[in-house]
């Protein structure tokens, strides 16, 4: 039953995903709104690998989110422009800073552990927003564009707005597999049992702070991923990817859609994405509509939106 | 060979001597119970056999090696398992589930991402051969949390039974059961015992269980070592007698 129930989601979230482009405009939105959800979806799931199913709360993804973002904007705008080699760096970087930043913080639980990461976040936004001369400090880094991938025997064009959204949808797809097949494998349910009972899988012989640590290392990976494409998008990034109210809103994200589910955070950040998009052309103040409406959630349905329509459906 | 040596552990909490110059060495296949008032130190002597702190003085060698300084993980990989005074288990997991992480653990698969069919069949027979010898048949699918106390029970032991230990440490495996349940525990304790030739020590404040499975018992009092015994000079000893009425010894 259960079973099933997932593979209807599954496929139901691939139908709307792949024909995205193709109704947005007709409900008032673009192509760009689209890939928006697809890549801030990917960073909300990726937080989610690390909060829904570890059981840690990091408030600071948005550091390797950002670290990603200007990873791949400072190669193509200083090294070489290629989008490949731009995705590459800034995975790379992110990755390795989760490595070492994670190997420092694995020791600490629940709230301690969120403020450290909260800190260790705030340093690397301090870095992008001082330092001028390489980042373009608040103004952002400007003036580079994603460039057109060439395999050799073709040219994938992502200049194009919609090429790009299935560009970032192919990228989504093989990331949200591999965490999906994470999950589900046996280290995937030593993550679980850390989640469920700490003491218990200790004494299972679990080493908790090794097993916390890949999960952060990984959860950071794809985040760092969704933040190439993130500045990709844009053309574009500026210290905000890197601020702690940007890793505020994965949490926000990930729990507004159900962090039990794994496609919760997306479902969590198309609301998002498109409440912003819409609450912000009328009113300046479009996060405290964000913040009553998580409020809300919150509140009555703390398993998040799909864990209601989850059910709804049971019953 | 002994299996577990302890030799003269204390272990201070500030001020307080929770356990003060403990020793006891337990033969392979023997079933040893740690018997004592209330406050007299049983789970804190648990904690420091099975890693949970570390001893502020004396070592514990298991099979040989001296295990005083490694982590848990790393004596439940030598061989040490061990259950919780109030049950620790994945609440809102299966039974199947809670006994396949163990399973999964033991067979060395615990980074694994990926395994091949015939292991994933392998490790579901284990879980299902648990799942049986717990006692535990018909309720593998549903969640432990739901499930009574006896058989919450049932799968923590199964649990670390899961593990393939050498050592099994049971604290209070009865605590709180009714007398039902309390025989099917002591029951399936035995079993593993007699049958699977396991070393067990536990810690038990229900007599009738103690004299009915221990080999030797051992008694703690305000943290020391008041008496050692088979079960019948424990039970004629004053000393002992004397702290369980509450009188100075």
């Amino acid at each position: 039953m259960t079973a099933l129930r997932g593979r209807t989601s599954t496929i139901a979230v691939w139908i709307v995903l792949l024909s995205m482009p193709l109704w947005m405009g007709a409900l008032g939105g673009y192509t760009e709104l689209a890939s928006r959800v697809v890549v801030l979806g990917l960073a909300a799931m990726a937080l989610n690998f690390l909060l829904g199913f570890t059981g840690v709360l990091s408030f600071g993804h948005a550091a390797y989110f950002g670290l990603g973002a200007y990873g791949v904007g400072m190669t193509i705008k200083y090294l070489q422009p290629s989008t490949p080699l731009g995705i590459l760096v800034g995975v790379v970087t992110g990755t390795l800073a989760a490595a070492v930043i994670g190997a420092l913080i694995a020791k600490r639980r629940g709230v301690y552990f969120a403020m450290v990461t909260i800190a260790f976040g705030q340093v690397f936004y301090f870095i992008a927003f001082r330092w001028n001369s390489v980042t373009g400090g608040d103004d952002g880094l400007n003036n580079w564009r994603r460039q057109a991938i060439d395999f050799g025997i073709a040219k994938l064009d992502i200049t194009n707005d919609v090429t790009f959204y299935y560009f970032a949808l192919i990228v989504f797809a093989l990331s949200a597999a591999a965490m999906g097949l994470l999950i589900k494998s046996p280290f995937g349910r030593t993550l679980i049992a850390i989640r469920e009972n700490e003491r218990r899988a200790r004494f299972l012989g679990i080493p908790v702070e090794q097993h916390i640590w890949l999960s952060f290392v990984i959860s950071c990976f794809f985040v760092s991923l969704a933040g190439t494409l993130f500045a990709l998008l844009s053309n574009f990034t500026d210290p905000r990817a890197l601020r702690w109210d940007q890793s505020g809103n994965f949490v926000i994200m990930a729990v507004l859609g159900g962090m039990r589910s794994f496609w919760g955070p997306l479902i969590g950040a198309a609301i998002f994405v498109v409440l912003q998009d819409y609450v912000s052309s009328h009113t300046e103040n479009w996060m405290s509509f964000i913040g009553l409406f998580f409020m809300a959630v919150v509140l009555f349905f703390p398993r998040g939106i799909l864990g209601i329509v989850k059910r709804r459906l049971a019953s | 060979m002994s299996l577990l040596q302890v030799r003269g552990v204390s272990k201070h909490f500030g001020k307080l001597v929770a356990v003060n110059d403990v020793s006891m060495t337990v033969e392979p296949g023997e079933l040893r119970a740690v018997i004592g008032p209330n406050g007299a130190g049983k789970t804190t002597f648990f904690n420091l056999i099975s890693g949970f702190f570390p001893p502020t003085a004396g070592t514990i060698v298991f099979d040989g090696q001296d295990i005083t300084k490694l982590a848990e993980h790393q004596r439940v990989k030598r061989g040490m398992a061990r259950t919780f005074q109030i049950t620790e288990i994945f609440p809102e997991l299966t039974v199947r589930e809670n006994l396949r992480v163990p399973v999964e653990v033991a067979a060395g698969k615990r980074l694994a991402p990926w395994m091949t069919r015939a292991t994933q069949a392998r490790m579901r027979e284990r879980v299902e051969e648990l799942v049986e010898m717990g006692g535990l048949g018909g309720k593998g699918d549903r969640l432990v949390g739901e499930l009574s106390h006896g058989d919450q029970r049932a799968t923590e032991i199964m649990m670390s039974l899961a593990l393939k230990p050498r050592l099994l440490l049971l604290d209070e495996p009865t605590a709180g059961m009714g007398d039902q349940e309390t025989y099917n525990i002591t029951r399936l304790i035995r079993r593993l015992h007699r049958d699977q030739k396991l070393t067990i020590v536990l810690i038990e404040h229900d007599m009738r269980v103690i004299f009915h499975l221990a080999d030797r018992i051992m008694v703690l009092a305000e943290g020391a070592l008041l008496a050692e015994g088979t079960p019948d000079q424990i039970a004629s000893d004053e000393r002992v007698q004397a702290a369980y009425l509450g009188k100075a010894a």
